[in-house]
C-alpha cells in the first residue's frame, strides 16, 4: 500500500542517517500526546488492525470522538475483508452514531456469506479429490512393490510427492479461508493438519508461521512458544526476516506470560531488517516499546548498559545487538529518552515520561494488562537504585526527585525494606534514611546459639520418641508372647 | 490379731539391712492377702511404727488401710497421716515396692482433691516424685499427678522444679502425654512460653497409633503458645478450625480482625479453657507488630507507632514499648520530650566472659546429648526385638548379600 511504502522508505532513510532526527512529516506514534488513531492503525494490516481498533474503541474511556474514529476505521477495514461476524459486531457498537454510511449492510453480508459457502464447497471438493488420488496412488505403489519395477516406483514416488503437496496446499487454503472468515480454531486445526504433508523445511516454517499468527490472534500464547521452538529447530534454513519474526512472536508470548526478562531479551534480539514485514502481528515501534519497558523493569544496571544503546555509549559499543536495537529505539524517542534518564539517574524526568506515555500504552492490545506491573517494577527499581550509593538520604529531597510526598515515600520505602530490597532504616523523626549493614559477626554468634538450642531440643525430642516407640514394641511383644 | 501383731513385730525387726528387707518384703507380700480379709488394724497400730525406719512395712499397712472408702470426717486425718509418711519415708525401702507407693500417692492425691485443698498435697508429692525416681532422667507415674496438683493449687514454682529435669526415658506413654500436657500448662502459667512450646511439641509429635484426646488438647494450646512465643503460625488440622482462623488473622497482623474472630469463637475457646491463652495471643500481636517496626525504623514517634499498630493513643503505645524494653524483647530509648522512640541495635557484642561461659555450657550440653544418643543407638542395636523386626523386613528388600547386618537367626 502507498502509505506502507512511504513509511518504510522513511525508515530506510533514518537507518542510513544513523541519527535520531525525525523527518518533518513523521510524528512519533507512541508519545505523550493523545493517540493519532489513523497513524497508529497504518502501522498494521490484516486482522490485527481491526482487533486493535476495536480494543481502542472499548478502552478509550469516555472519549467519544476517539471511539467513533476507531469504530469508523474498523468498519472500513472489515468491509475490505470477509468476516461478517465482526461486521455485525462493529455495526452494533457504532449504533448509528456515524450516520447512514456506517450502518448495517445486510446485502453485503449475504453476498459475502454466499461466496464463502461456495468457496468452502470448492475447497472441500478439491481436498477430497486429492485424498482419493492419494489412496489410488498408494494402492498402485503396493502393486508396484510386488512387481518391483524400479522406474515405475520412481514415477510413483514423484506422484506421491505431488499429491502430498496438493493436499498440503488444500489444507493451507482452508486455513486461510477460515482465518479470513474469523473462524480461528478451525483455521488453526487446518494449519496444523498440513504438518503431515510437509516435505521440506520451508513448508514446516510456513506452517509454523501460520499457526503462530492464529494462536496470537486467539490469545493462546503457549502454542505460540511451542511453534516458535519448532520453527527454530533448523536455524540454517531460516531467512533473517523469518528469524526476526519468530523472535518477535516469542517475545510477545513471554510478555503475555509475564516473563518480562525473557521477553526483553527476545525483543532486543530482533534484527532491524524486520521493518514492516510483520505488520500483521506487530509493528517495529512496538518492538522498541515492549523491549525497552520490559528491559527497564527487569534488567539490572550492567545488563541495561550492555543491551540498550545509549547516546554516549553507542559510539564505543561494537556489539551488533546494540546497533540493532538503536534503530528501533529511534522510532519511539520518548522511550529512548526515558531509558536514558533512568540510566543517568534523572528519575523525575524518567517518571514524567512514563506518566505521559501511560494513557497511550493502556490502549495497546498486548501491553494493556502489564502496564501497571511494569510501571510498578520500574518505580521500585528507581527507588532502590537511588538509595544504593548513599549512607544516608534526605527523604524530602528524595520525595522531590520522585514527585511524591514524604509520607507516601516513607510508606513505599517501608514496603521495600520489608521485602529486603533495601538495607536501610528510616529515621522518622528527622526524615532521613540510613543505610544499615548487617553485622556479620554478631549475626553468626546469634545463629550459632540458636542452632545449639535447636539441636538440644530436637535431640531430646527424638530420644523421647525413640523411647516411646521402644516401649510400644515391648508392649506389643509382651502381648504377642 | 495375732497375725497383725506378729507382722508388726517382724516389721520392726527386719527393717535394718537390705537382706532383711527383702525377707521382710516377702513376708509382707504373703501377709497382704491374709490381711486383706482380716482388717482390724487401726490407725493406732501404725503409731508403733516409725515411717522413716520401717518404711516398707508402714507402706503396706497404710496402703491396705486406705484402700476402702473413708468417711468425710476422717479423710482429713488420713490425709495428714499419708502426708507425714510420704515426707518421712526412706527412699531406698520405697523403691522395693514402687507400684504400691505409687498407688498410695495417687490415692493421696484423690483425697486431697476431695478435700479441695490441693496445696496440702503439693509438697508431699514433690518429695514423693524425687523418692520414686530412680534416676533424674526417668519419668515416673507420679510426675503427672504431682503436676496436676500443682496446677490445681496454682503452685507453679513447685511444679517447675520438677519440670527442670531432662526426661529421657519413658515407660508409659500415657504418663508421658499427661506429663507434657500438664507441664506445658504450668509453663504457660509461669509465662515461660519457650519451655511450654517444647513440652507441648513433644506431646503433639509423640508416636501414637490412635489419636489421643490429650494430644488434641495439647495441640490447640500448642498453636496458641507458638503464636505468643514466636509469632509463627502452625499448619492447623481441620478439627481445630477456630484456632486456624486465629492463626490466619494473626498472620495478617490486624488487631481488630483478630479480636473479631476471637469474639466470634469465644464459646469454643471457653469450652477448651483456652480463652485466657487466646487473650494473651491477642495482646502479643501488638508486641509482634512493634517488633516488626524496629526492623524498618530508626526513630519513630509514639503517635506513629500507635497508628501503625492500631493502638488507641500514644500513651498506650508508650506502655507497650516500655513493657517490651523491660522484658528485653526490644532495645530502645524513649524520649518523652519529643514523644519519640529511638530503636537501638542489640548491644550484645558477644565479647564478654559471660557470653563465653554461656557458649561453653551449650557446647558441653551438646556433647553430653550426643553421648546419650550414641549410647541409645548402641543399646538399640543389641535389642532382640528390634533386630527381629529388622530381620523380618530385610527379607522384603533384598539388597544383595554384601554383608549380614543382622545374623540369620533373627530372620523369622
Amino acid at each position: 500500500m502507498e502509505r506502507d511504502e512511504e513509511s518504510s522508505g522513511l525508515m530506510m532513510e533514518m537507518c542510513t542517517n544513523g541519527g535520531g532526527e525525525e523527518t518533518s512529516n513523521r510524528r512519533p506514534i507512541i508519545s505523550g500526546e493523545p493517540l493519532d488513531i489513523e497513524a497508529y492503525a497504518s502501522l498494521y494490516k490484516g486482522r490485527t488492525k481491526i482487533m486493535r481498533l476495536l480494543f481502542i474503541a472499548s478502552h478509550c474511556g469516555g472519549n467519544q470522538t476517539m471511539q467513533l474514529e476507531a469504530l469508523r476505521m474498523a468498519y472500513d477495514e472489515i468491509k475490505k475483508g470477509e468476516n461478517t461476524q465482526l461486521f455485525r459486531d462493529v455495526v452494533n457498537r457504532i449504533n448509528g452514531r456515524l450516520g447512514d454510511k456506517y450502518k448495517m449492510d445486510s446485502a453485503w453480508c449475504e453476498s459475502v456469506d454466499r461466496r464463502a459457502e461456495q468457496k468452502k464447497g470448492r475447497l472441500e471438493n478439491e481436498l477430497s479429490s486429492y485424498r482419493v488420488m492419494k489412496y489410488v496412488v498408494l494402492f498402485m505403489c503396493c502393486l508396484v512393490c510386488l512387481h518391483r519395477s524400479f522406474l515405475v516406483n520412481h514415477y510413483l514416488d514423484n506422484e506421491t510427492n505431488l499429491i502430498k503437496e496438493s493436499i498440503r496446499m488444500g489444507h493451507n487454503d482452508f486455513g486461510d479461508f477460515y482465518y479470513a472468515c474469523g473462524l480461528l480454531s478451525d483455521a488453526f486445526k487446518n494449519y496444523v493438519r498440513t504438518r503431515d504433508y510437509c516435505t521440506t523445511a520451508k513448508h514446516i516454517i510456513h506452517m509454523c508461521m501460520n499457526a503462530i499468527l492464529v494462536s496470537i490472534e486467539m490469545g493462546q500464547f503457549t502454542h505460540v512458544s511451542s511453534y516458535v521452538n519448532k520453527a527454530e529447530q533448523n536455524p540454517e534454513t531460516l531467512d533473517p526476516i523469518v528469524a526476526a519474526k519468530l523472535r518477535c512472536a516469542s517475545g510477545l508470548a513471554h510478555l503475555e506470560l509475564k516473563k518480562y526478562k525473557l521477553a526483553a531479551r527476545k525483543f532486543l534480539d530482533v534484527s532491524p531488517e524486520l521493518g514492516n514485514s510483520y505488520n500483521e502481528v506487530i509493528a517495529p515501534q512496538d518492538v522498541a516499546t515492549y523491549g525497552g519497558l520490559c528491559a527497564l523493569a527487569s534488567f539490572d544496571r550492567s545488563e541495561l548498559k550492555a543491551f540498550i544503546p545509549l547516546r554516549f555509549f553507542s559510539l564505543v559499543a561494537k556489539v551488533i545487538d546494540n546497533i540493532n536495537f538503536r534503530d528501533f529505539l529511534e522510532l519511539v524517542p520518548e522511550v529512548r529518552e526515558l531509558i536514558n534518564d533512568f540510566y543517568s539517574s534523572r528519575y523525575a524526568s524518567c517518571l514524567e515520561y512514563l506518566g505521559s506515555l501511560r494513557a497511550n500504552l493502556l490502549l495497546d492490545i498486548h501491553l494493556h494488562d502489564h502496564v501497571d506491573t511494569l510501571y510498578d517494577q520500574i518505580r521500585k527499581k528507581a527507588l532502590i537504585q537511588y538509595t544504593l550509593p548513599f549512607v544516608s538520604v534526605d527523604l524530602s529531597r528524595m520525595a522531590d526527585a520522585f514527585k511524591t510526598s514524604v509520607s507516601g515515600l516513607e510508606k513505599e520505602l517501608e514496603a521495600l525494606i520489608t521485602d529486603n530490597q533495601i538495607q536501610a532504616r528510616i529515621d522518622s523523626h528527622n526524615k532521613i534514611l540510613y543505610a544499615r549493614h548487617a553485622d556479620q559477626r554478631n549475626a553468626t554468634f546469634q545463629k550459632v546459639l540458636q542452632m545449639g538450642n535447636e539441636f538440644d531440643r530436637d535431640v531430646r525430642s527424638m530420644m523421647l520418641r525413640a523411647n516411646l516407640l521402644k516401649h510400644e514394641y515391648h508392649a506389643r511383644a509382651g502381648r504377642n508372647h | 490379731m495375732n497375725s497383725a501383731e506378729s507382722l508388726i513385730k517382724s516389721i520392726q525387726g527386719l527393717s535394718a539391712s537390705p537382706g532383711d528387707l527383702s525377707a521382710l518384703h516377702g513376708i509382707l507380700k504373703k501377709a497382704e492377702d491374709s490381711l486383706r480379709n482380716n482388717w482390724d488394724v487401726q490407725l493406732a497400730t501404725l503409731e508403733e511404727l516409725d515411717p522413716s525406719i520401717h518404711s516398707l512395712g508402714y507402706l503396706y499397712l497404710l496402703e491396705g488401710l486406705t484402700r476402702g472408702s473413708v468417711s468425710k470426717g476422717k479423710t482429713s486425718g488420713v490425709v495428714l497421716l499419708m502426708a507425714r509418711f510420704i515426707n518421712r519415708c526412706d527412699a531406698g525401702q520405697i523403691r522395693l515396692a514402687s507400684e504400691k507407693f505409687v498407688t498410695l500417692c495417687k490415692r493421696f492425691k484423690d483425697r486431697v482433691l476431695e478435700l479441695e485443698d490441693p496445696l496440702r498435697g503439693v509438697a508431699p508429692l514433690v518429695s514423693a516424685v524425687r523418692k520414686v525416681q530412680v534416676a533424674a532422667k526417668c519419668l515416673t507415674a507420679l510426675h503427672p499427678d504431682c503436676l496436676q496438683l500443682c496446677l490445681e493449687a496454682k503452685c507453679y514454682k513447685a511444679g517447675f522444679s520438677i519440670l527442670s529435669d531432662d526426661i529421657l526415658e519413658v515407660d508409659q506413654p500415657r504418663d508421658f502425654y499427661l506429663y507434657c500436657y500438664y507441664g506445658g500448662m504450668i509453663c504457660i502459667g509461669l509465662k515461660r512460653f519457650q519451655k511450654a512450646s517444647e513440652l507441648l511439641y513433644n506431646v503433639v509429635t509423640a508416636p501414637m497409633y490412635q489419636l489421643n484426646a490429650i494430644a488434641l488438647e495439647a495441640y490447640k494450646k500448642y498453636i496458641l503458645v507458638n503464636l505468643i512465643h514466636s509469632g509463627q503460625v502452625i499448619l492447623c488440622l481441620y478439627f481445630t478450625k477456630p484456632y486456624y482462623e486465629v492463626g490466619n488473622r494473626y498472620n495478617d497482623g490486624k488487631n481488630y480482625e483478630l479480636e473479631a474472630v476471637v469474639v466470634a469463637h469465644s464459646s469454643d475457646f471457653e469450652k477448651d479453657n483456652n480463652l485466657g491463652l487466646v487473650k494473651q495471643a491477642v495482646a502479643s500481636l501488638y508486641k509482634r507488630n512493634i517488633l516488626r517496626l524496629t526492623q524498618k525504623y530508626l526513630t519513630l514517634s509514639l503517635q506513629d507507632i500507635a497508628n501503625m499498630v492500631q493502638l488507641a493513643n500514644a500513651k498506650e503505645a508508650e506502655t507497650h514499648v516500655l513493657q517490651m524494653i523491660q522484658d528485653g524483647q526490644i532495645h530502645a530509648l524513649i524520649n518523652q520530650k519529643d514523644g519519640m522512640v529511638r530503636f537501638l541495635e542489640d548491644p550484645e557484642q558477644y565479647k564478654t566472659s559471660e557470653m563465653i561461659e554461656v557458649m561453653d555450657s551449650v557446647i558441653q550440653r551438646t556433647i553430653g546429648l550426643s553421648k546419650n544418643l550414641i549410647a541409645m543407638d548402641e543399646s538399640l542395636s543389641c535389642d532382640p526385638l528390634y533386630l527381629g523386626k529388622v530381620g523380618r523386613e530385610r527379607q522384603k528388600f533384598d539388597f544383595g548379600d554384601d554383608f549380614d547386618t543382622v545374623p540369620q537367626k533373627f530372620s523369622m
